[in-house]
């Protein structure tokens, strides 16, 4: 990664938690350390079940939303406060700028995801009082989650550089939705006859298929996961996010970025206001 | 509820079954408790949550385990739907084919709920099969096949059930079936010691301590908890506090009501 895509990366990173971003931090340790400590009470011999099942659901929804809200205003927000002139007047490329917004992105939520990675093992402990090997597979559910994470963020940066704001979050939600019944669309695709077919196949195979990512149950009952599974998952997320990301600077590459000639007025009102002294009453 | 179709939910979790499962199965502990806890003899949405819990997540064994053991009982202790309870037990097995309590809880509501010997038996010798199965298993399997005595084979299970649980609740109820079950077995052969007394002497004993003296006992019998059992002026047997032996069916003064407690579970 050269250095420019760091500093963007970095300056993303930063911005998110100006934006207290990480605050949901402390929401997801009261819904599970309340989890821990109530379901005992009212349910019966699922304790360790429920701390691994919301904390790993959590964990994803969490990051899923952080993902698109945060994801959707990349570009867009630096167009509107126009902080983005100032970006790309320097030594930037547009696609530094893109694959940098991405990274930050990703590295908020792999920080994030740690962070509550941690909470779950420290509710796990308080409900079971011991770890037991199978323990570790709840870090493939958690691998499986950024992997996600990754592919959400690419989406939301790829609506974000054509779209508005309010259409990029409905498209990234609409696609993590129609992502999860993936299976359900290749399932229909496999019954379907001629055009149908067809077209079902090419739309169960251009969604994201976030049914694969979803372990979260099966680990819960300590079955183990494939290694394959994991090969496949790795790359296909890695794929994914790269042609999604690859969209996204496309599109940006050749986005008409040109101030209007009004908008170029009130820009250099506002920078002459700023220099002007003694400041206007 | 709202939704009734388990497909629908599975859906609409969007892959979060898991959590959502957990969810329904607290909902069915929360139902089944407030509904025993108030002595209803209705429980119709038992066997439609329990469908949706084990629809969301096949693999819940506990929601099999106590589902049934919710199902199978008369009211007011259960539902008294033993075909469901049968019906969710299958839907386990077919769906975790490799566990061998859940071919035990089968047999279990067979023997117990419906006094089938013969479909007991073919539970118990289905799940001594499976890998790792519990040998007694192969041994109550054989028994059911005899239809060996009653106290025998309650006991064995009920001690079975407890020394393969590590559950508070089960272990609990498994212990307040056995001494339930050890005031049974005394109150029969108390009974029939007073009937043979009669036809010896031509009347009922006058205490407790004249039948053990002319019946050759070792002393006045007493039940689990030291109290001595009661003979009452008509000749019956009666436990001297029902209410520590809620699962007691006979020494029980007439019209006796038992206090229904949330532990009365099978396992």
């Amino acid at each position: 990664m050269n250095a420019r895509i760091g500093h963007i990366a970095s300056n993303t990173f930063r911005e998110a938690v100006r934006d207290r971003v990480l605050y949901n931090l402390i929401a997801f340790a009261v819904l599970l350390s309340g989890a821990a400590i109530l379901v005992g009470q009212i349910s019966i011999d699922i304790e360790k079940l429920v701390v691994i099942n919301l904390g790993l659901t959590a964990v994803s929804l969490f990051g899923i939303v952080i993902a698109i809200f945060i994801g959707i205003g990349l570009v867009s927000k630096e167009i509107e406060k126009r902080t983005l002139y100032t970006v790309l007047s320097r030594p930037v490329r547009r696609w530094e700028f893109i694959v940098g917004k991405f990274f930050g992105l990703a590295g908020t939520l792999v920080v994030n995801t740690f962070f509550m990675a941690i909470g779950v093992f420290a509710a796990l402990f308080y409900v079971a009082h011991k770890f037991v090997r199978a323990d570790a597979l709840i870090l493939i559910a958690l691998y499986f989650i950024v992997l996600e994470f990754l592919i959400i963020c690419s989406l939301a940066l790829l609506f974000s550089s054509f779209s508005s704001p309010l259409l990029s979050a409905v498209f990234a939600f609409s696609l993590f939705v129609i992502g999860s019944f993936a299976e359900d669309l290749r399932g229909f695709a496999g019954m379907a006859h001629g055009l149908t077919r067809w077209l079902a196949t090419g739309a169960a195979y251009l969604v994201p298929n976030f049914s694969a990512f979803n372990v979260i149950s099966s680990i819960a009952h300590e079955q183990p996961v494939a290694a394959q599974l994991i090969w496949h998952n790795t790359l296909y997320a890695l794929f994914y996010a790269a042609m999604a990301l690859s969209g996204a600077v496309l599109i940006f590459e050749h986005r008409n970025l040109k101030l209007s000639s009004a908008a170029k007025l009130r820009l250099l009102q506002a920078l002459a206001l700023s220099f002007a002294w003694p400041p206007a009453p | 509820m709202f939704i009734t179709s388990p497909k629908v939910l599975k859906r609409a979790s969007l892959g979060y079954d898991g959590l959502l499962a957990d969810i329904y199965w607290t909902r069915v502990v929360q139902y089944f408790g407030f509904r025993h806890h108030n002595h209803s003899l209705s429980y119709n949405l038992l066997a439609p949550l329990l469908e949706i819990t084990t629809h969301l997540d096949p693999h819940l064994v506990v929601a099999y385990q106590f589902g049934a053991s919710f199902l199978a009982p008369a009211p007011p202790s259960g539902a008294g739907q033993p075909e469901r309870a049968i019906q969710l037990m299958e839907y386990g097995i077919q769906n975790n084919p490799d566990n061998w309590h859940l071919y035990y809880d089968l047999g279990f509501v067979y023997y117990m709920n419906l006094k089938d010997y013969k479909k007991a038996a073919d539970a118990f010798a289905r799940g001594s099969k499976v890998p790792n199965a519990h040998p007694f298993l192969r041994l109550l399997a054989a028994q059911m096949a005899e239809h060996a005595g009653e106290f025998d084979t309650a006991r064995m299970m009920w001690t079975a059930t407890y020394q393969n649980s590590q559950d508070k609740l089960i272990r609990q109820n498994a212990v307040e079936h056995l001494r339930s079950l050890r005031v049974d077995e005394d109150v029969t052969n108390l009974q029939e010691a007073v009937t043979h007394f009669g036809e010896r002497m031509g009347r009922l004993p006058v205490s407790m301590s004249e039948l053990a003296a002319a019946e050759g006992l070792p002393g006045v019998p007493v039940d689990p908890d030291r109290h001595p059992y009661k003979l009452m002026p008509d000749g019956r047997v009666e436990v001297g506090v029902p209410d520590d032996f809620s699962f007691a069916t006979r020494g029980l003064p007439p019209g006796y009501k038992p206090v229904t407690k949330f532990h009365d579970l099978q396992p």
